[in-house]
């Protein structure tokens, strides 16, 4: 009998993970491309409660999640387009405007919840996805197959960013303007047009990420529904080293620790729940202390480029 | 592919930076076949008229000709199709990139797929018909500086470079790279490119060019054919008045030791070793040379006797004390002065005033303060009287150090240090990036540095400085000292070989 709970506990804590993750994996791989090309967007938090609100808002009012989810990529294009024009254009300190585009997210997705919603509602959300064949595999199937479909497009960006970062002509721009800009500009880059390309991109999936926590996770909107994941994102993003593997891993290990702690508050274990609730963030913290050391970050993070100042 | 470029003509460029007038009504012109050098001090306006021709900068007036037609070049894409490849003097190479990867970043593409192979390919067939040897598939921070230089001309080449420009090109090499490069450029023209040379080494442009146009403070001076002029006509029109080296005097009388290094090993900042055991020993009234190409040891030999940098093993001794691993502090209580490299961060505080600067190393002693204050008076005459004799041009002694010119910094820190009247002064660098007349200062200052009983240290990469300042010439190279060697038996081809690591 209790093999069969410890064994139900584990697929349950591991499905649960996997689901986690989605929201770290979709904001970290955008975040992942605005610092690869120098900029540090510090606002993806702001992003995800837009992408969140609107992704609400809309299916709230047609009742087509899909549409929820078109605006909340729409509104993170939006984003991602005001971070540029402020950070890259107007070159201003990429930290503070960060902490201004998060606060300007959180005050407009607040104050337009208040105005038009109120309080809590729920609002139809994209089911999960049973994988024929897969979904029925043992344990694994119910694991790995049996999310919805927001979950396998983070799961698949995570190859497809790689590609991306690595084999395309964008991506080789990417890596060259968080660089060494000054070379890119030499060679006929646009360094200022790669950053706002990647700023924008990293803005559409922070949009996703946050439709995700209320179309595809909670069905319902509630005030900093986001509770901190955007910052955590950012955190991952110099975890797994500005690489998609090494975001996926990061994400995993957050979004297991935070599955473990709520798995234990739900059973009841007798687990300290106040020291369960802070494990995720702690293994986070640990990891990071012990995997930084002396690591490589793109060279010109959080500069902005301007050619005026070459020497 | 673009047309080749058989005529370049650059019209009355004028530039203006707030403040400064960096080229005025200048005019040059090159043709398929020659090298063009374009000679002149720094701050002559060289590299501004350089990038004005790239695309860099906007022109306030005057116009560029290609074959005789006018064109409007906005933007380094720009250029790079109207084939004109550039050499900048510092390299635009993205280090943590493949040479492929760095080839490929020029290259206007709609393939969604980067092709490296392609790329490879091509690179290597340039690199074998230049004879110009290039790895594509290493990575740029592996690469040595000269290696890192033919990757930049193959680049420019690979983009369809008809016209190269090349922006004091020798400045990081050995002598013996410098040599294959000026043949390579020779070569180059031959086969019919127009070629910009831009130095201010006059006999590397009496070597390469066909012609020279000289600039000084942002106007031609000069235009001539090579063979109609000489190296000393072309200093006196590139600074303005006639010029002697400065060179010690007299036989060297070498009093005790004041700096002894005994079998000292640092790493660098990556963590690898970059001192294989070093010893050696500067003495009282002599000036110890460490020539060397920059990169094999000789930041971490400053910095390892400064006390900057953690020696792991092996001992340094300063007079009679040993230092190893004090604080920089020790070390300069112990007598050591530092003419650090990088001047404007390590040198000084930039945002600093200049008296603040000045007083630096002696602001918590008397008479610049007593208990917890620091004693305006003395600070303001001292430093009035420092600035007055070593002639820094400032306008104020409150101006922010970072606002004087690269020149008048150097000669705050000389004295600054110079004036401490250090047993011992090691020099970093000294006149890097200055031009003729703040360098003929420096050497000034430095050998009476020497004739007053100061042991220097003398690290730098111009073999002329090295051989003209010196009475011993140690060459650096990879971390170990090749071989110590008199003046007398040293010459610019025996220091170029074993700065290579030729014994």
């Amino acid at each position: 009998m209790e093999h069969i709970i410890q064994q139900g506990l584990l697929v349950g804590v591991l499905a649960t993970g996997v689901r986690l993750a989605t929201p770290f994996l979709l904001a970290a791989l955008g975040e992942m491309f605005a610092q690869r090309s120098g900029v540090f967007n510090l606002g993806i938090e702001g992003i995800m409660m837009m992408g969140a609100f609107f992704g609400f808002l809309v299916t709230f009012f047609t009742g087509n999640p899909y549409f929820g989810l078109g605006s909340s990529l729409i509104v993170g294009f939006l984003m991602g387009l005001l971070m540029a024009l402020v950070s890259v254009t107007l070159k201003a300190e990429q930290g503070i405007s960060g902490i201004g585009l998060y606060m300007f997210g959180w005050g407009l997705s607040g104050l337009l919840f208040r105005l038009y919603v109120g309080g809590i509602t729920s609002i139809p959300g994209l089911g999960p996805l049973h994988l024929p064949v897969l979904s029925d595999i043992p344990h694994i199937g119910s694991i790995l197959f049996n999310h919805n479909w927001i979950v396998y497009l983070a799961y698949l960006l995570v190859p497809v960013a790689w590609f991306v970062l690595f084999k395309t002509p964008w991506g080789l721009r990417v890596r060259a303007v968080g660089t060494t800009p000054e070379a890119a500009d030499t060679l006929g880059v646009s360094v200022n047009a790669v950053r706002y390309q990647a700023l924008i991109v990293g803005g559409v999936l922070a949009g996703l990420a946050g439709a995700y926590l209320t179309i595809g996770q909670a069905n319902m909107y509630a005030d900093n529904i986001t509770a901190g994941r955007g910052f955590i994102a950012v955190a991952l993003v110099y975890f797994g080293r500005w690489n998609p593997w090494g975001i996926l891993a990061g994400s995993l290990l957050f979004s297991m620790a935070d599955s473990f702690q709520l798995w234990v508050q739900v059973m009841g274990i007798t687990f300290p729940y106040e020291l369960a609730v802070v494990l995720p963030y702690v293994t986070t913290i640990l990891a990071l202390a012990v995997s930084v050391g002396r690591v490589w970050t793109p060279a010109a993070l959080g500069r902005p480029f301007d050619r005026g100042s070459r020497g | 592919m673009t047309q080749a470029i058989n005529h370049l003509e650059m019209a009355g460029i004028t530039k203006r930076f707030p403040g400064v007038l960096a080229n005025d009504d200048v005019t040059i012109e090159v043709q398929a076949g020659e090298v063009l050098a374009l000679l002149g001090e720094n701050g002559a306006g060289k590299t501004t008229l350089m990038n004005v021709l790239y695309g860099l900068y906007q022109p306030d007036s005057g116009e560029i000709r290609i074959n005789k037609k006018p064109v409007h070049i906005t933007s380094p894409r720009q250029a790079i199709e109207l084939g004109i490849g550039m050499v900048h003097q510092h390299f635009m190479l993205v280090p943590t990139l493949t040479v492929a990867e760095n080839v490929a970043l020029g290259l206007v593409t709609s393939a969604p797929v980067l092709d490296l192979k392609v790329v490879s390919k091509k690179i290597t067939e340039i690199s074998s018909s230049y004879g110009l040897a290039v790895n594509p598939e290493a990575y740029v921070w592996q690469l040595s500086v000269g290696e890192q230089q033919r990757v930049e001309i193959v680049k420019a080449i690979f983009l369809g470079a008809s016209l190269l420009v090349l922006d004091e090109p020798t400045a990081v090499l050995t002598p013996q790279e410098a040599a294959e490069l000026l043949n390579l450029l020779k070569r180059m023209a031959e086969q019919g490119r127009p070629i910009v040379f831009i130095s201010h080494k006059l006999n590397e442009v009496m070597a390469v060019s066909q012609r020279v146009t000289v600039l000084r403070d942002g106007r031609v001076v000069a235009s001539v054919k090579t063979e109609d002029t000489s190296a000393q006509e072309l200093a006196r029109l590139m600074v303005g008045r006639e010029m002697t080296p400065r060179r010690r005097e007299g036989e060297a009388r070498p009093g005790r030791t004041v700096l002894e290094l005994r079998n000292v090993q640092a790493a660098n900042d990556k963590g690898s070793l970059a001192l294989r055991g070093i010893s050696l020993e500067v003495r009282a009234s002599e000036v110890l040379g460490i020539a060397g190409v920059s990169g094999n040891g000789q930041r971490e030999l400053a910095e390892a006797i400064s006390g900057l940098r953690k020696v792991t093993d092996g001992q340094v001794f300063i007079g009679e004390r040993e230092v190893t691993n004090r604080t920089p502090d020790k070390m300069i209580a112990s007598g050591l002065g530092y003419i650090p490299e990088d001047r404007l961060h390590v040198g000084t505080i930039s945002s600093f005033a200049v008296w603040e600067n000045l007083v630096l190393k002696d602001h918590h002693r008397r008479p610049y303060a007593r208990s917890i204050f620091l004693q305006n008076g003395p600070i303001r005459s001292a430093t009035a009287s420092l600035v007055g004799s070593y002639g820094v041009k400032t306008p104020t002694l409150d101006t922010p150090t970072g606002r004087l010119s690269g020149g008048n910094i150097q000669r705050l820190i000389l004295a600054r240090e110079i004036s401490r009247s250090p047993s011992v002064l090691l020099a970093a660098y000294p006149s890097r990036g200055l031009d003729v007349g703040a360098t003929e200062y420096v050497h000034t200052k430095l050998l009476e540095a020497r004739k007053t009983g100061t042991g220097v240290l003398l690290i730098s990469e111009d073999l002329e400085e090295i051989l003209n300042l010196s009475d011993r010439v140690a060459v650096l190279y990879e971390g170990k000292i090749m071989k110590t060697l008199p003046v007398s038996e040293a010459n610019e081809r025996i220091l170029g070989l074993l700065m290579a690591g030729v014994a």
